[in-house]
């Protein structure tokens, strides 16, 4: 395994650690607790959750490796799928041939989704590109997160010179169109890896989670307990991490959320722009890129990329409807 | 009384710099104030009461604040010349707060027995068993089973409890001085009465001075050793509660006394306090 296998295990883990570590900071309050109990009623709010759960499983599926198979490790849904044949070439769904008009030759087994350019397994990888949206999504709110979520306290709690610095400082950022400064920033960063996608993606990211979050500080440091605490003595590393930082954290949740999905999107897009996933992971975005020059084949190949951006749609639209419901559930009033 | 006294104001002046101009919330106000003594800082919103209260470990937000002039010596040290560092130990170490709203002054995402040990933690560190401390400290201020409320929320607490929590949670530092910023004000008559009871108590049992900041004049007798009426800013008044009570020599004094309502009295409209007459007569 090379550095990065290790580093995407590892970011893994950490993003699951993390999730737990908010939920279990958050879940101690009473406002988390209500919140839970109205969430448990929405029903539509739950169903996402039920669907963002399998995504997880499938991602998570493909991402331990077993130490089996002809290179030393193989991920458990490849296991699961060896039994899958190889076709020679593109083939439609559930079709018993390949689709080439001339000479079709028989192929060797069903395939829900078809098959690509290669004869693999539309479906399978579909579901193996889950991973690559997920470590996307999970190792970039694990850099983009704590950064956001400090900043935004620092600069709504101490205010002045701090919020100015930490102001200018993302202004600045916001003010260059996004995707330019994207593109830019991984075409510096030289060849291809999800880890540096993830790294270019958090520069931008952390922005909006800042704002956010030192707007809330705002409204929060002026209640009374930040000042009973400081006449208490707490020092102000003090009342950021033990005062403010718990009563802003559902916010941190929500737009962890709402950001995910984002995230997702983002990868695809920078995929299909060329300066995303390396070539051969498979992912949502490659997929869409590889379909793009078979939609003038004829007859056309339209699985890939239905199956592909059906997959992203799934998932986008699942973490926007629980990241409403979250929303909803920590704020009726404005729900 | 030959000793030094615990805490002496002396001509201290604070002004708020506002983009519209500067505001003189205090205008040279001296007091003073010996270990186990309670004053009554009395006057009506916006008199700078609350003000010289959270003065005197410099809790106002700087800017706005500008300390004009005066001192504030805490065992003879002038708390205005203190590093923030040294201010911490002074807070809650030496001088302990209570406010208003006990509802929003404690934290809601901590249990009553961590936002106490927290405090504990931080100026007590020979406590080896918080939850007997905190225990001790919730039975002190009249807190029924404190066993029981320990791993409580403060949401789970009525209001007069919630100000228990804030009282012994100040009481737990072992201050010298409670300054109790309008205690009883968010609460109503009859828990009012409950807590006053309590600081009463309280004074008998701790060796130790309050400072009481209040509008209402009818909540002071029997706990105030000492009034000091502010106006404007300005102490209008000072002396013992029972001389001032009996023989008010301002006249703002005598409005404020005349606003407590008495027991049997026959009804009548309640008393205002006609201010453009006080100014005019200074």
């Amino acid at each position: 395994m090379n550095w990065e296998l290790w580093l995407q295990n590892f970011s893994v883990v950490a993003g699951i650690g993390f999730v737990v570590w908010i939920l279990v900071h958050g879940a101690r309050s009473e406002r988390w607790q209500r919140a839970w109990l109205r969430l448990k009623r929405d029903r539509l709010g739950i169903a996402s959750g039920c669907v963002i759960g399998l995504y997880l499983f499938i991602g998570a599926l493909e991402m331990i490796q077993l130490p089996v198979g002809p290179q030393g490790a193989t991920s458990i849904l490849s296991l699961l799928a060896g039994s899958v044949p190889v076709e020679p070439s593109f083939s439609a769904p559930l079709a018993t041939t390949t689709l080439a008009t001339k000479d079709p030759k028989p192929l060797r087994g069903r395939h829900l989704l078809g098959t690509d350019a290669l004869g693999k397994d539309v479906f399978v990888t579909t579901l193996r590109a889950c991973r690559t949206a997920l470590i996307i999504g999970g190792l970039t709110s694990v850099i983009y997160v704590p950064i956001g979520t400090l900043l935004g306290i620092l600069a709504g709690y101490f205010r002045r010179w701090v919020d100015d610095l930490i102001q200018y400082f993302y202004t600045v950022l916001y003010s260059i169109p996004e995707i330019l400064l994207l593109i830019s920033v991984l075409l510096v960063l030289g060849e291809k890896s999800l880890a540096k996608m993830a790294f270019a993606l958090s520069i931008t990211g952390w922005i909006s989670l800042c704002r956010l979050i030192r707007g809330e500080t705002m409204r929060q440091a002026e209640r009374p307990y930040v000042a009973a605490a400081r006449a208490l003595g707490q020092s102000q590393w003090n009342i950021v991490t033990s005062h403010l930082l718990p009563n802003v954290m559902h916010l941190v949740l929500i737009q962890l959320v709402l950001g995910f999905s984002n995230l997702v999107l983002a990868e695809a897009m920078l995929s299909y722009l060329g300066v995303g996933s390396p070539i051969g992971t498979p992912s949502w975005g490659n997929m869409i890129d590889g379909a793009r020059g078979e939609l003038s084949r004829e007859p056309v190949v339209w699985w890939t990329l239905t199956s592909a951006t059906g997959a992203l749609f799934g998932l986008v639209l699942s973490l926007n409807i629980f990241g409403d419901a979250l929303r909803r559930a920590f704020d009726p009033k404005r729900g | 009384m030959a000793d030094s006294p615990l805490l002496e104001v002396r001509d201290l002046a604070i002004h708020f710099a506002t983009e519209t101009g500067t505001v003189e919330a205090v205008k040279g106000i001296s007091f003073s104030l010996q270990k186990g003594e309670t004053l009554a800082i009395v006057g009506e919103s916006g008199s700078g009461k609350s003000v010289t209260g959270l003065a005197l470990t410099r809790l106002l937000p700087e800017p706005p604040t500008i300390y004009k002039s005066g001192q504030i010596l805490l065992d003879g040290q002038d708390v205005l010349k203190k590093s923030p560092r040294e201010l911490r130990t002074i807070r809650g170490n030496k001088i302990a707060y209570i406010f208003q709203e006990p509802s929003t002054s404690l934290n809601p995402v901590f249990t009553i027995r961590n936002q106490i040990a927290e405090a504990l933690q931080l100026h007590r560190p020979e406590v080896r068993d918080f939850d007997a401390e905190v225990i001790k400290y919730l039975d002190l201020v009249g807190i029924v089973d404190p066993a029981k409320r320990l791993h409580d929320y403060p949401h789970q607490l009525s209001g007069g409890m919630q100000q228990r929590v804030m009282i012994a949670m100040a009481l737990s530092c072992q201050p010298e001085l409670l300054v109790a910023d309008e205690p009883t004000t968010a609460l109503d008559v009859t828990i009012q009465a409950q807590i006053m009871d309590q600081l009463r108590e309280l004074k008998k049992q701790i060796e130790m001075a309050i400072i009481l900041i209040t509008h209402n004049f009818g909540i002071i007798n029997g706990i105030a050793d000492r009034v000091a009426v502010m106006f404007r800013g300005k102490i209008v008044e000072y002396g013992e509660t029972h001389t001032v009570l009996a023989n008010p020599q301002h006249p703002y004094t005598r409005a404020l006394i005349q606003c407590i309502p008495q027991p049997g009295q026959k009804r009548r409209r309640l008393t205002t306090i006609d201010h453009a007459a006080l100014e005019a007569a200074g």
